[in-house]
């Protein structure tokens, strides 16, 4: 499911002790009543980033979106974007633009209007409105639709529109909202690679909020992973992927194996968990942070577990186990296995073959073994 | 079979219940006969009667300023009301703000026809004004209760409207009256319309009210009818009826045709 390239590599702004956060959310909470909707967030987005915010419903994110609109102000902290404080602003002076979950396209306005509104509203002049109307519409290629009005348009035509009706005034920062959701899953796809090479042709920041780990891990520079009004974990895709820092995060992105245990031993290097689960000691490539005996789990990803009728050599993790089902999913085939201690284990192979006759099947007794750098050790 | 033919009967007894009294109505407007049930031969001589009786057409022309004037107020009145109860949250005196907008609804005619003239008269003591009673007194009082019906028909719609819509346009850079003026006024014309038709027709409907609050010189086409069908029905005023039966027709015909464009377009 990992397998779409990360488009947005090769922008790494955060690691440039130089360079100046271009928003800056400093400890911001926002409560409705007694509910914490943002709980204490803080967050650095650079210029030119695609920035993604994953969570699921009402974990907050939209919520943040909306403050970084400008249509609810924070309960305290402090929000600034290029360098200046957003407190008491309201959406209609902010440099920023934001495309609609909805897409709030307005229903009485032809696709025309609808993208010229925000430069009408400006008193730009009404030639440069025009042309600058059109460039957006051959960007967005809707060029032949000029003069539909909202309903008479698809849902991509629509996305599209919002799209262009939000990039028109050229904003600082554009805010998107679930950009995709409402498009099926071809459509999507496609979108996804027209939303970054539109964001990298015009250089716009973008802040993306999104409940599709998919979405975010493909189109993203960096993703925040948000949960009950937290920021968890902030990294590229690549790292919150392979490096997940919690439990949760872990089991959000992808799916994932958990396996409990104590620290044995805690080298450098490497560091080793006696995990009932498992029934092994799992060897960990990586130094951790932790005092001997302490409760962790290690975490290892489906299709980095390699299954097989013998034994693996060079494999420092080995584990015997029963296979009780075999799930052909097309490219892959996703084994659940049984442990000797009870525990079940998801192992997914891709399948290279068009058919393969000695095939595990279902009830075969088979080895799990995977290497040090496969697993990661999440301590809380 | 059977089933579908009581259908039948039952709907036609249904539309004659409905349209039988203004058929006949109609039909009687061209009766060549003074009397208004016997029927004498066909003949339009009561149509050029009616444009002959100035009384009947001062009452028509000041009928139709008061429910204009007082259907736009009420729309507008009704618009600003129900726009502070769909969209200002929640603030102090909410609750009794919409009670007292609905009020009229449920309040008997003659209450609110007697109350209004209490509070002109009291008012004309205290300030001077309303001067006397006429028109201006029925416009205040017809945009009173016309507003309650506006509101009605305005908050449902204006609930159901999205307010991402607006958010949008703010987003872009319109100040907030510009937002109500460009962008939620338009989403609102189809009830806008039905709110003011409403409104419109109650006005020019209206009898008990009216007499409550008007004063000489100011009669509405409803208060002349009555009193003159009270001396006996002219078939002058039957030819009256029939042309706002084809007026109101018009009108509504038109409407709908709108609105079912306007309500296509916001799907």
């Amino acid at each position: 499911m990992m397998t779409q390239a990360n488009l947005a590599k090769g922008l790494k702004p955060w690691n440039d002790p130089a360079a100046a956060p271009f928003v800056q959310i400093k400890n911001v909470t926002k409560k409705f009543g007694t509910y914490t909707a943002v709980n204490d967030v803080s967050l650095d987005i650079y210029r030119g980033e695609l920035f993604c915010l994953l969570g699921g419903s009402g974990c907050g994110k939209s919520t943040l979106l909306r403050m970084l609109a400008g249509f609810e102000g924070p309960t305290s902290g402090q929000i600034l974007i290029d360098g200046e404080d957003q407190a008491g602003v309201p959406p209609y002076k902010r440099d920023t633009n934001m495309m609609f979950q909805s897409y709030a396209l307005f229903p009485h306005m032809s696709v025309e209007k609808n993208i010229a509104y925000g430069l009408k509203r400006d008193g730009v002049p009404r030639a440069e409105i025009a042309t600058r109307v059109t460039e957006m519409l051959s960007l967005v290629q809707l060029d032949q639709f000029a003069a539909r009005k909202p309903h008479q348009l698809s849902g991509g035509q629509r996305q599209r529109v919002a799209l262009a009706r939000s990039l028109i005034k050229r904003p600082k920062l554009l805010m998107l909202d679930e950009p995709l959701g409402a498009l099926d899953k071809k459509l999507r796809e496609e979108t996804q690679f027209e939303l970054i090479k539109i964001q990298e042709s015009l250089g716009v920041t973008f802040v993306v909020v999104t409940h599709d780990q998919e979405e975010a891990m493909t189109l993203s520079s960096r993703l925040g992973v948000m949960t009950a009004g937290k920021i968890v974990q902030i990294g590229t895709p690549h790292d919150i992927y392979e490096y997940p820092q919690t439990r949760f995060v872990a089991d959000f992105i992808g799916s994932v194996n958990m396996f409990e245990g104590r620290i044995k031993d805690d080298c450098e290097d490497h560091a080793t968990i006696h995990s009932a689960d498992a029934g092994i000691d799992i060897l960990v490539s990586h130094g951790i942070t932790g005092v001997e005996g302490q409760q962790v789990a290690v975490a290892v990803r489906p299709e980095k577990i390699a299954i097989s009728r013998t034994a693996p050599v060079g494999l420092p993790n080995v584990v015997p186990a029963t296979v009780e089902e075999v799930a052909y999913m097309g490219n892959l085939s996703v084994f659940r296995v049984v442990l000797a201690s009870g525990k079940r284990v998801k192992i997914s192979q891709a399948n290279l073959l068009r058919s393969d006759d000695d095939a595990i099947a279902a009830g075969e007794a088979v080895f799990l073994g995977w290497a040090g750098a496969a697993s990661v050790v999440v301590m809380a | 079979m059977q089933r579908s033919l009581s259908l039948r009967v039952a709907a036609f007894a249904g539309f004659v219940f409905l349209y039988a009294p203004i058929l006949s109505l109609v039909i009687f407007s061209f009766n060549e006969s003074k009397l208004v049930t016997v029927w004498g031969g066909f003949s339009t001589k009561w149509y050029g009667e009616l444009l002959n009786d100035p009384q009947l057409l001062d009452a028509a022309w000041v009928s139709l300023k008061v429910s204009t004037i007082s259907a736009t107020l009420a729309t507008i009145i009704g618009t600003l009301a129900s726009y502070a109860l769909v969209r200002f949250g929640k603030f102090r005196g909410r609750l009794t703000l919409g009670g007292l907008v609905t009020a009229p609804l449920v309040m008997p005619e003659v209450i609110i026809g007697l109350s209004l003239l209490l509070l002109f008269v009291a008012l004309e003591n205290l300030i001077g004004w309303p001067a006397g009673r006429g028109m201006v007194t029925i416009v205040i009082a017809h945009a009173t209760f016309g507003a309650a019906y506006a509101a009605v028909v305005l908050q449902s719609r204006m609930g159901s409207l999205d307010i991402a819509i607006e958010e949008a346009a703010q987003d872009l850079g319109a100040r907030p009256l510009r937002v109500f003026w460009d962008i939620t006024l338009p989403s609102l014309a189809p009830a806008l319309i039905s709110a003011w038709l409403l409104a419109f027709t109650l006005s020019l409907d209206d009898l008990v009210i009216a007499s409550f609050v008007t004063g000489p010189g100011a009669s509405t086409l409803p208060m002349v009818i009555f009193s003159k069908v009270r001396l006996g029905v002219s078939p002058e005023i039957n030819a009256l009826a029939t042309l706002i039966i084809v007026a109101v027709s018009a009108v509504i015909v038109v409407a709908a045709w709108q609105m079912q464009k306007a309500a296509a377009e916001t799907r």
